[in-house]
């Protein structure tokens, strides 16, 4: 073998003598020249003393603390600024989602929809969204605990174990609706182990729809409803479109039949029976605002005129009063036969009855319901809960579990259940937080948050999901399931255990040959479907009896005042209420943030002798199940007459710093009779008013568009059908040379884009309006939550907002009237953000340049140039601007905002985007991170960004696919096909008929493109008042 | 020598020598300060440091404390910034219009006047800065300076950087003047001066003026090109002040009439402004021989005039709204008048449009009482008459989604508490401190005009 080269310090190290060796391992190889004996010179004393202050002085640093530390051995899959995906499942109580999780440096940040889930249809919902925040609050339990002392797990496992051998046979196992076989089977061991029982509910119950199939079909389920197939569609007080189980699939499929194109010129027609405004009614073609006392009598109505077209024996009931409507969709649903779906809310088994009856003559079972695929989203059996609180109350229940449900609030049983845990010897909930039901057990066995968890789900028969953990629990949390396999004497690692349900559950249908292979797949994948075996079974409905019931319950005149509860779509039925991006949500509907109020018809508000002001208001005191509280007021278009909404979800006391004491717990009002949980409250209800004055915080105050043509162009499907151009506007600008276009007359020379020129189409025909893209935005964007107080200032954050417009009925010229809406008003949402315009007005007025046009058609604002002059904001004349009034984060006085005023929730920050300043201006930037970060991708892989890589966070969510994001400079990109793009020399033309710019006529140019709204009408509201 | 006709009103009654002039003016100076004084300059001291609180809150806690919101951006900020900048104008007017037009009755006024101005354009300079969510960066960001950011530089376009150059040209124009015109005075009352400190100070501030022809000659150039300086600039502040608005998009913004019609209107505040304050200063300095009745009527033909411009703007805006077509525009000015904000619309229209008009009757504008009350509501019109401008046009614009009301906060009316502080602190130091009559110039009026009519 060669020898290595070998270099030497000196001679000595070459010759390496004993003498060298010894001094080599010395600190000093010669002693420091202090000649012994003799007296210190006064340079040794230097020396010494130079020497001892160098080493104590660098003795005295600190090492810097470096809280960033280096990986030693760097994970395979985590590169610091890169982002991870992992595909799994939303839960929370019976809500179900498929989603994606965005995770950076192992933090999740961002939850998308997953796309290959037909069930949850690629969207997401404003809670799945907000979700991720909620891992991170601080207010989550860190530990299991015993009598609110922090315990261990061992400790907590040997006190439970004991305690449920002590209750054996006397336990209640109390859940929402289980759609997870695991979980389940968990339950079950448990079940099995300790003769317990489990009772599942839903906080809003679906109790009666789900036995009148269990009498109609012989099964207990919801089915599974199809909306894209439906062509006719009629709801009786169903807000399928915004508080359903899975309301985001319901959007997608819904949506998918309304969009208009060249090709497809045809689209379904939404009936809406309702007595709240809800986002379905608000999507619907013709709402017709009914009381609740009357939703029987319309819907045997209904039978009766389709029993009488398609043959069916006719059921005795009162006629209800205008039936014009209801005539009219009954023609439409024979018409559209085999493509028909009826749906209710009611939770009443009859009125579910007749409208199974209703569908089987339409011929839906097979073709629009499938009753052989079950959504097992809602469970919740209330009569046998029922009898859970009386054996509560009466000692037979001696021992409850409670996983992850907390039914003291969301009950309207729940006080009886906390009046009843006292007399229980065990109790124990898995909660990860500290809420009503669990602050009142003895044993807290706090379940990890789902993103920290293994699960697996089978939301409808045949379709499975995967839940796997993004991040290592937080705190010292336990999975539920793991817990109650722990209880039940099974030690198997929960991972294990989700497997070996997934493998016995899924693979065992599923034709694939390796199980690890079909396990990384769906893991990858995040779902699975499997085919499932079609079975006909005819529906036995006996409409006598049901009408009967019918007949005697529902009056077509009930003069008293009627309740209805309702859930609405940003802080749902209240489990994550302390949620801020949430509560600051506005209402789909009434645009109001951080409360609920009760909705009452103007009419009626004004017989009240309310006082209404710019968001100001005044409460009644409410009485309604025996129950009296003072609540605001608030006048909602829509309402029927007669009736009043209040939102579930609000009035926690102990849901955390950000829930507690907002608004009033509607549940309470709710009544239990005959086991069935009721929202809708008939009898016994008044209000009275109080004079107190109260302010809600609505982030939209106007509630016309004034028939401002250029805001919103709308026309009806008859006229679209003959002119595609229907509803259109277009404005001219008079020049000496005559009416020209708009944009043929500018100062500007306009911009060239030599790569890419972003742009967004909006159809205001798909929006649901739903505000899912609002939530979204603000994860990405690390929008700030300010607050109810700066809410009503006005000054709410979000960078995109949804318009919600109502029509009036006065005529045009009339300004006043204009302002006041419909008694039951058309509804029409218009998302709005940043138009990103070319021409943009911002840019021109700011004094240092800090917003500027980017070579992509980008807005673009430089936070750090800002000085905040807000003229950018002044001169917008679509007002998304929005501007730091104060510092939102690090400050107490925004302790709300918990994703930036604690190290927990600030994990939640996505570290692309900055955290803007006190005093500067913000708004909308098309996500540009995600486009940088889309070109990246393209350019390190050496080609061009595909089509839908791109797209902005508001884009991605949307369940009804309303936005479409892309580069219009792509020919072959779906927004330049959908908007069939022109390139001129310097501006894009949308020749889309239905393609329009807001505001066209001040020529700003935008880069978002709206379609026009069209409803599916016979004529337009304005002539069929005129014909009446 | 000017020569002025013998049966020709005097421009200084009560039959004043030369001596008598030094005598009254340097008086002040040198006498040592009076009760109302003291009184006077405690409660302006007390003004500016509740409103300094104001201030600090504003600038340690965000504008946040203001009641802006999203879609009413400015506010009183502006509404005030534009109000002061206004009143800032009837000094330079005064002094450098009516000095070419050879205006000698403008000689005993044009001190306080110009005075009023450079206070008010501070006054008014305050906002611009305050304004901003990022003084500190900002006040500095607006110049185009040279910088360590690479190539980045103002920007040019924006009309809000016009306003920067046109405020502080003003400004130091109309402060050189000013000074210059106190110079020879100074002088007087350093050589009057009995003790060494006042000696040293005014003699400091006097630039060691000899009184020399050639001196005197210099001085009276320099006077005659400054007032060729500062008349344009007179024009041109309000018109660039009006740009802020007119180049925008917003209705009710975007308008050509704006330059004329704000340099009308600023006139006519300012001369308002001036007539106020020197109602009160003629009374408690005595100087009603200097002040004459004559003055006060003059200024208020100004008034009248101005006035009806002003009045003529506002009907030509609602003519241009109707005939542009646009709706978006016709809603603004309907919703002017007829709107959430009516009030303040016809506050303004009263004030403005309406009292001024009482001036066409000789017993009114002759009448001190009358004109003093008219003075005052002639400011507060003006006030509304930007607030209307700007509130009202941007709280119902476009989309009506974002409509709302704007409320203020009580910093809103702190910060402009605080100007009033400033503004009458400054004048007051100044109606001690310096002559407040410009005593080199009246003496020239004592000559030409007072001789005749005594014999």
């Amino acid at each position: 073998m060669k020898e290595t080269k070998k270099y030497w310090k000196g001679l000595e190290q070459l010759k390496n003598s004993a003498e060298f060796q010894e001094k080599a391992n010395k600190e000093f190889p010669e002693y420091l020249p202090i000649a012994d004996g003799e007296e210190p010179s006064r340079r040794d004393f230097l020396k010494l003393m130079g020497f001892g202050i160098a080493a104590v002085s660098l003795a005295a640093c600190e090492t810097p603390v470096k809280k960033a530390i280096p990986y030693v051995k760097k994970p395979v899959a985590v590169d610091p600024t890169l982002p991870n995906y992992y595909a799994s499942t939303y839960v929370s109580g019976s809500d179900y989602c498929s989603v994606v999780v965005k995770t950076r440096e192992g933090r999740p940040i961002k939850l998308e929809g997953n796309k290959l889930s037909s069930f949850s249809g690629g969207g997401t919902s404003s809670q799945v969204e907000a979700s991720v925040l909620s891992l991170y609050d601080q207010e989550r339990l860190q530990n299991p605990t015993i009598d609110g002392k922090k315990a261990t797990w061992e400790e907590l496992d040997a006190a439970v174990t004991k305690e449920l051998t002590a209750v054996n046979g006397r336990l209640t196992i109390v859940t929402n609706s289980i759609s997870s076989p695991a979980t389940q089977s968990s339950i079950d061991a448990l079940v099995s182990k300790y003769g317990a029982k489990h009772v599942s509910y839903d906080q809003v119950s679906f109790s009666g729809l789900l036995s009148a199939y269990e009498t109609a079909f012989g099964s207990r389920m919801l089915p599974l409803h199809d909306f894209s197939k439906a062509k006719t569609i009629v709801s009786f007080g169903a807000d399928f479109l915004g508080a359903y189980p899975n309301h985001t699939g319901n959007n997608k499929q819904f949506a998918s039949t309304r969009k208009l194109d060249s090709k497809k010129k045809d689209m379904s027609r939404l009936y809406a029976f309702e007595s709240n405004l809800s986002l379905t009614g608000a999507n619907a073609d013709y709402r017709t605002p009914i009381k609740a006392s009357q939703e029987g009598l319309y819907v045997a109505n209904l039978y009766n005129a389709i029993a009488k077209k398609l043959g069916g024996a006719s059921v005795n009931v009162a006629k209800v009063g205008d039936d014009a409507v209801l005539m009219k969709a009954a023609n439409d649903l024979v018409k559209s036969r085999n493509n028909s779906i009826v749906v209710s809310g009611s939770n009443d088994v009859n009125v579910q009855l007749m409208v199974i009856a209703i569908n089987n003559l339409l011929g839906a079972y097979g073709t629009t319901i499938d009753t052989n695929r079950a959504v097992n989203l809602r469970k919740g059996n209330d009569a046998s809960f029922e009898q859970f609180v009386k054996g509560l109350n009466s000692g037979s229940v001696a021992g409850v579990i409670f996983y992850n449900c907390n039914p003291v609030y969301d009950h309207p049983l729940g006080g009886q259940i906390a009046a009843g845990l006292g007399k229980a010897k065990f109790a124990l909930s898995t909660a990860g937080k500290t809420d009503e039901t669990s602050s009142l057990v003895k044993y807290q066995a706090p379940d990890n948050h789902y993103l920290e968890s293994w699960n697996d789900f089978e939301p409808v028969t045949g379709s499975y999901s995967l839940s796997q953990p993004a991040i290592k629990n937080i705190f010292d949390t336990r999975q539920a399931q793991a817990s109650f396999l722990a209880w039940s004497g099974d030690n198997t690692p929960i991972y294990d255990y989700i497997r070996a349900s997934w493998e016995t559950n899924v693979f065992s249908k599923a034709n694939e040959l390796s199980f690890d292979a079909f396990w990384d797949k769906c893991l990858h994948d995040g779902v699975y479907e499997v085919e499932v075996p079609t079975t006909e079974v005819a529906a036995n409905v006996d409409v006598s009896v049901a009408g009967a019931s019918i007949a005697k319950t529902y009056k077509a005149d009930n003069t008293g005042l009627e309740l209805v509860l309702y859930e609405n779509n940003s802080v749902g039925n209240g489990a994550q209420a302390n949620n801020p991006w949430l509560q600051e949500m506005p209402d789909p509907i009434t645009k109001a943030t951080w409360d609920n109020y009760l909705t009452v018809s103007p009419k009626q508000a004004e017989e009240w002798g309310i006082k209404i002001g710019d968001m100001s208001t005044q409460k009644v005191n409410f009485t309604a199940n025996g129950i009296t509280e003072e609540i605001p007021v608030l006048p909602q278009p829509g309402q029927a007459y007669g009736t009043v909404g209040l939102a579930i979800g609000y009035g926690r006391t102990k849901g955390g710093k950000v829930a507690d004491g907002i608004g009033i717990n509607a549940y309470q009002f709710a009544t239990v009779a005959n086991g069935i949980v009721n929202f809708a409250v008939t009898s016994g209800v008044s209000a009275e008013p109080t004079g107190t004055d109260y302010k809600i915080a609505q982030t939209q105050t106007h509630h016309t568009y004034m028939g401002r043509e250029t805001v919103i162009q709308e026309t009806v499907l008859s006229k679209y059908q003959k002119d595609a151009q229907a509803g259109r506007s277009f404005p001219q600008i008079a020049t000496s040379e005559g009416m020209k276009k708009p944009y043929a007359v500018s100062l500007w020379k306009g911009h060239e884009y030599p790569n890419h020129h972003w742009g967004m189409m909006i159809d205001l025909n798909s929006c649901t309006g739903c505000g899912s893209c609002t939530i979204s935005c603000q994860t990405e964007n690390n929008i700030p939550v300010v607050g109810k107080e700066e809410v009503l200032n006005r000054r709410e954050m979000h960078w995109i907002r949804i318009d919600r417009y109502y029509s009036s009925d006065a005529e045009e010229g009339d300004l006043a009237g204009m302002e006041k809406a419909a008694a039951n008003p058309e509804v029409t949402f218009q998302p709005m953000m940043c138009q990103q315009c070319n021409n943009a007005p911002c840019e021109t007025v700011c004094p240092v340049a800090a917003t500027t046009h980017s070579s992509e058609g980008l807005n673009q604002m430089t936070y750090n140039r800002c000085i905040g002059t807000r003229y950018c904001a002044n001169n917008c004349p679509y007002k998304v601007r929005r501007f730091n009034w104060f510092k939102y984060h690090d400050n107490k006085q925004f302790a709300t905002n918990t994703a930036m005023n604690n190290d927990l929730g600030k994990m939640v920050l996505n570290p692309d985007v900055t955290v803007r300043a006190r005093g500067v201006m913000e708004k909308c930037t098309f996500c540009v991170q995600r486009i940088q970060s889309g070109k990246l991708e393209a350019k390190r892989d050496g080609r061009r960004p595909k089509d839908g890589e791109v797209t902005a966070a508001c884009a991605s969510s949307c369940p009804s696919e309303a936005l479409v994001f892309g580069d219009m400079k792509d020919p072959n990109s779906r927004i330049s096909q959908m908007l069939q793009i022109k390139q001129n020399e310097k501006s894009v033309e949308a020749r889309e008929p239905r393609a329009y710019h807001v505001l066209e006529e001040l020529r700003v140019m935008p880069n978002i493109w709206y379609l026009t709204k069209v409803r599916n009408k016979d004529v337009e509201s304005k002539t069929e008042k005129a014909e009446a | 020598m000017i020569a002025e006709s013998a049966i020709r009103e005097p421009l200084v009654t009560g039959g004043k020598t030369v001596h008598d002039v030094t005598e009254d003016i340097s008086g002040r100076v040198e006498q040592k300060p009076t009760k109302t004084w003291m009184l006077a300059m405690a409660v302006s001291l007390a003004t500016l440091a509740v409103g300094g609180y104001a201030v600090m809150r504003l600038v340690w806690d965000g504008i946040g404390m203001w009641g802006l919101n999203k879609t009413v951006g400015w506010a009183w900020d502006i509404t005030n910034f534009v109000w002061w900048v206004g009143i800032g104008h009837a000094g330079t007017l005064i002094s450098a219009i009516l000095l070419l037009f050879r205006q000698r009755w403008r000689m005993s006024i044009n001190r306080a006047a110009e005075a009023m101005t450079i206070f008010a354009v501070i006054c008014a300079a305050m906002f611009p800065v305050l304004h901003m969510g990022r003084p500190w960066l900002g006040f500095y960001w607006a110049l185009p300076l040279p910088n360590t950011f690479g190539s980045l530089w103002v920007n040019f376009n924006s009309p809000l950087l016009w306003d920067v150059f046109a405020i502080s040209t003003y400004f130091s124009v109309s402060l050189v003047f000013w000074y210059i015109g106190l110079i020879p005075d100074f002088a007087t009352i350093r050589d009057r001066a009995t003790n060494k400190i006042s000696a040293a100070v005014y003699g400091a501030l006097s630039f060691g003026w000899d009184g020399a022809a050639k001196t005197w000659s210099r001085y009276e150039t320099v006077a005659l090109i400054l007032a060729g300086l500062a008349t344009p600039l007179v024009l041109s502040v309000h018109t660039i002040v009006s740009f802020d608005f007119a180049t925008s998009v917003i209705p009710g913004w975007h308008t050509t009439i704006f330059p004329p019609y704000f340099v009308a209107g600023a006139i006519f505040s300012g001369f308002a402004m001036v007539l106020t304050l020197l109602i009160i200063t003629r009374r408690v300095y005595k100087l009603e021989d200097y002040i004459t009745l004559q003055h006060i009527e003059l200024m208020n033909i100004v008034i009248i005039i101005t006035g009806s411009i002003v009045g003529i703007a506002y009907i030509t805006e609602f003519f241009i709204a109707w005939y542009s077509g646009v709706e978006a525009e016709q809603y603004a000015f309907i919703n002017r008048a007829t709107g959430p904000y009516a009030w303040a619309y016809w506050s303004m229209m009263t004030c403005n449009v309406i009292s001024p008009q009482l001036f066409w009757r000789k017993k009114i504008r002759t009448n001190i009482a009358a004109t003093f009350v008219i003075s005052i509501i002639v400011n507060i019109g003006m006030w509304f008459e930007r607030f209307v401008i700007i509130v009202t046009s941007l709280h119902r614009d476009f989309l009506p989604s974002s409509w709302a009301m704007f409320y203020p906060k009580w910093a809103d009316v702190g910060v402009y508490i605080f100007t009033f502080g400033l503004f009458f602190t400054l004048f007051f130091a100044f109606a001690k401190f310096f002559p407040v009559i410009n005593m080199a110039e009246v003496k020239s009026i004592v000559k030409a005009t007072g001789e005749k009519k005594q014999a």
